[in-house]
């Protein structure tokens, strides 16, 4: 790797600067050593094997898992859509299109709701016309985190497709490839670390979704009762089960860290 | 680097501030010492009668500036019991109540109000619910507290009573997040408060439960041990239980202890 370069200076920090890093550091390890520390390690397999808790986490990874999807059908061609396309507007429409990533997810969970809850403005001619409705279904576990989720991924592949070298699509067109199969064959390629990246962290952002969760799907164990619902409700009166579940959700995040350590983190990668 | 040192300086004083306070509260706890800032963590379900009597309370006093933390009654007897800065606490349920007290935040709690329970449905009543047992019906969407929480608690005992089976689509943190998917048409009832039923006004209409089948939540207040405005805090606990306090919170609905 290129990083060598780099040493020199990195090994003389000055005081100033060493300080408040070190400050920095403690206080975003603090709270997980805290978690760790006070774990009741010995109740574990039992409150991990609680059928409750499982039901929340397989709730969780296949809620996530499917948000991941829906996001990546319809947030990768947006995203190509907002890197290539050149009309007046499109960087507003790209604003707009991840503002969910500022927002405070409860304020997503209402607006889902005043859209397409029961009684929302597209939410009512789904329940007249089909008598589909998402609150406090699996499917509306699925549409708050997806809302959450998919900018994290629009806008990582989005930053690729802007990069990616346009020659080699030049060059595929000239050799009489369709616009389609150059996306196929050769843009799709160009970015799939990206793809990668974007998607992890799609999918972690969907795992770890509260606000608009229960704001929009509601709480009911086994339907909509993710991992996240079910340590805020269970700190309320069984802590050590809300500190058990904290640990599953950090070792996960620990592992999704790991598997993207090259492609996202690498120093200097642009958001 | 000039509003860092502010800051800095403001912390200080501020903790200093704490200091003298509760040691001083110590000093003189019998009392004429009625002032400064009091933190009520208070049941949801008290949230417009107390915000009412808090209003009263600092009128009453000047110089005292009452602060409300509204929420499910378990989840602020636990925020309690891990430090945080309550003075007053006042609960839908004795148990929670009870749970404070076993951590030494609190002594001698006294019940000042009963609430029963109502359902709430949207002012259309689009699942035509007229009676508890239409709660049972498949494809009546029913929304009550969890478990953990008093109202769900008491939602639980009037099925028990009714000798229902009601598989409700979700359970919402708080009594006010129940009122809230009623309110929104998201579900075609709720089991909450009677009180919550005429906070809402026209934008849910009760449904009475008969008194045979219907649960009875108790409400204990205490002021906290920790409080660092122990005068003030035993204050407006006196000012809830006061002819005052009664007259406010029988307006909205609550029944006597």
């Amino acid at each position: 790797m290129a990083e060598r370069r780099g040493d020199i200076n990195r090994r003389l920090l000055p005081w100033p600067l060493a300080v408040p890093a070190a400050v920095g550091v403690a206080f975003l390890l603090l709270p997980l050593i805290g978690l760790i520390v006070r774990a009741p390690w010995s109740a574990l397999p039992s409150i991990l094997t609680d059928r409750d808790v499982l039901a929340a986490l397989r709730l969780s990874l296949i809620s996530a898992t499917i948000a991941t999807g829906v996001s990546m059908a319809v947030g990768v061609p947006l995203a190509w859509a907002l890197a290539r396309v050149r009309v007046k507007g499109i960087s507003a429409l790209r604003a707009l299109v991840t503002l969910p990533l500022v927002l405070p997810p409860v304020v997503g969970g209402v607006a889902l709701l005043l859209a397409l809850g029961r009684r929302g403005l597209v939410g009512q001619y789904l329940d007249q016309w089909f008598g589909i409705t998402f609150p406090f279904t699996t499917a509306g576990v699925v549409l708050a985190e997806t809302f959450v989720a998919m900018p994290f991924l629009i806008i990582t592949v989005e930053g690729a497709f802007r990069s990616a070298d346009r020659g080699l699509e030049e060059a595929a067109t000239t050799l009489g490839a369709s616009r389609l199969t150059v996306f196929r064959r050769v843009t799709l390629p160009l970015v799939a670390p990206s793809l990668v990246a974007g998607g992890v962290l799609c999918w972690a952002r969907a795992l770890g979704e509260f606000g608009a969760t229960i704001t929009f799907a509601g709480n009911f164990p086994g339907v909509t009762q993710t991992m996240p619902l079910k340590v805020y409700l269970a700190l309320e009166t069984n802590p050590d089960g809300a500190v058990a579940l904290s640990l599953v959700l950090l070792a996960v995040s620990v592992l999704v860290l790991a598997g993207l350590r090259d492609r996202w983190l690498r120093p200097g990668t642009p958001l | 680097m000039r509003a860092t040192a502010a800051l800095i300086t403001a912390l200080a004083f501020t903790v200093a501030g704490c200091r003298g306070s509760s040691s001083g509260g110590g000093g003189s706890s019998s009392g004429d010492n009625i002032t400064g800032t009091i933190n009520v963590f208070a049941a949801s379900s008290l949230t417009e009668s107390f915000t009412t009597l808090g209003k009263q309370f600092e009128h009453d006093h000047p110089g005292t500036k009452v602060v409300f933390n509204f929420g499910p009654s378990s989840g602020l007897s636990e925020q309690i019991t891990q430090g945080a800065p309550a003075d007053v606490f006042a609960s839908a349920s004795t148990s929670s109540m009870d749970d404070v007290v076993g951590a030494g935040d609190a002594s001698n709690p006294t019940d000042f109000a009963k609430n029963n329970m109502e359902i709430a449905v949207p002012p259309a009543n689009p699942g035509h619910v007229t009676s508890v047992s239409d709660l049972a019906k498949s494809g009546t969407k029913v929304a009550v507290c969890q478990a953990e929480v008093p109202c769900g608690v008491a939602a639980a005992q009037v099925f028990t009573n009714a000798k229902l089976t009601v598989k409700p689509v979700t359970e919402e943190v708080d009594v006010k997040s129940v009122l809230a998917k009623v309110q929104l048409g998201e579900v075609d009832a709720g089991v909450v408060y009677v009180t919550d039923v005429r906070a809402a006004g026209d934008k849910v209409k009760g449904i009475t439960i008969p008194a045979s089948v219907n649960a009875t939540a108790t409400y204990p207040i205490a002021a906290l041990s920790h409080s660092s405005h122990s005068a003030t805090a035993q204050a407006f606990v006196d000012y809830v239980l006061s002819s005052a306090g009664t007259s406010v919170l029988s307006a909205a609905g609550f029944l006597g202890p």
